[in-house]
Order: C-alpha cells, then structure tokens, then sequence
C-alpha cells in the first residue's frame, strides 16, 4: 500500500465532492488507481476519456504510483 | 510566455508588453464568452485550470510556435473563474517580422491550447442546467442533444 496526494479539478472534482484527499492504495499504476476510484465513485468518464498526471505532468497509464506522489486526472479540456 | 490568470485580461497593457523594433506585424486573437452553444443559450461560464501543468504544457506550445515559424515575440493568458457574457476568456498575441508568421503562430497558440492545456469550462444555461463542455458520456441528455 501507498499514500498519495490526490487533487480533483472540473467534473472529477464534482464527482467527488472534494478538491483534493490523501488516499491509501494497493493500486500499483495510475490506471489501477483511476479505476478504483472510478468504482467507488462513479465517475461517469470512462479512463480513455481522461489522461493522467504524475507530479505536475502527464504520464502514460501504466507508470507506476511511488509513495507521496501528487496524482491529477485529467477530464477532457475546453479551454478557449 | 503562458500563463492562467484569475483576473481579468487588460489587452491594451498585453500587446504593449510585446513592443519590439523587430516586428513588423502583430496579430491578436481574443476569445470572448458568448451567449450560445450547440443552439443552447448561455448566460455564464466558469473556467477551471490545474495552472502548473497548463503553464508547463503553455510554455511548450509557444516554444513550439517558435520553431514552427519565424516570429518576435508570443503571448498566451487564460482566465479561471466565474465570466460573463462578454468577458475575455483568452488572449493571444504574436509578433513577427512579416504578417504570415504571425497570424500562423497566432492560429497554431489558440489552437493547441484549446487541445491540449488542462483547461476546463462549465456552461450555465437559461433553462438553469450547467453542463462541462467535452465531458458529456453516453445516456447524458446533452450527450444526446448533440449527436
């Protein structure tokens, strides 16, 4: 198990009904990690409509979580 | 230079930050809220950003624009927050020694931005519904709405 530092931005944030946690987790990766939380939450975007973030920058899906990393998911964006 | 901003965007003072005797031309875009999408009317937005990443991911796609095309100077500032009708969302300004390299590197900023920048915008509709613009998923109705 690991700790990381989890924010939540847009719809995840809404979601959620948080900003940010600190969670403990047996999920090895970031994708393992999305999809337990996209089941006990029920996030409505499936894990191929989000990217995710590691530490301020984005990584692909299998990267391995470390322990105390900062973890971001990111929804679909609309800037402009 | 990128940056997320949570005032407003003074144009005037930002086109005057890319003053330089080397450029002969310089090209803005601005990106104003309006008052419809999709055929919805729309009273306001909110923008949301996760500004360390959209700063990172703004600075390479203006060092992008800068190798694609031989230009001066080039500015990209976005707004967080609650807008308005009206209000600017985003602004964009490129100079260059001759017009072409502006207006493409100018084209080639808002449009990689509005891909690419972790950026997020919520509609607010007359009828009272919100909606987060790209994240609809199947079975939602403005999902359906659109198709």
């Amino acid at each position: 198990m690991i700790t990381v530092n989890i924010q939540y931005f847009a719809i995840l944030r809404e979601q959620r009904g948080l900003a940010r946690e600190t969670l403990v987790t047996p999920a090895p990766t970031a994708a393992a990690l999305y999809e337990e939380l996209r089941a006990r939450h029920n996030f409505s975007l499936p894990q191929d409509r989000v990217r995710a973030a590691l530490d301020e920058e984005f990584v692909p899906w299998d990267t391995p979580l470390r322990e105390g990393q900062t973890v971001v998911f990111i929804p679909p964006v609309a800037g402009g | 230079m990128f940056s997320i901003s949570s005032d407003s965007l003074q144009p005037a003072a930002l086109a005057r930050s890319l003053a330089d005797a080397h450029a002969g031309a310089c090209v803005t875009f601005e990106g104003w809220v309006r008052n419809h999408n999709d055929g919805r009317p729309v009273l306001a937005l909110d923008y949301e950003a996760y500004a360390p990443l959209a700063e990172k991911e703004g600075a390479r796609i203006v060092a992008e624009a800068r190798e694609k095309f031989p230009i001066v100077g080039a500015v990209c500032i976005h707004r967080t927050g609650a807008l308005r009708l009206g209000d600017l969302a985003v602004w964009v300004g490129v100079t260059a020694a001759h017009r072409a390299a502006a207006f493409d590197a100018c084209r080639y900023l808002i449009d990689e931005t509005k891909a690419r920048v972790p950026i997020w915008k919520k509609e607010h509709y007359a009828d009272g519904a919100t909606a987060w613009i790209n994240c609809a998923t199947r079975g939602d109705h403005a999902a359906v709405a659109k198709i």
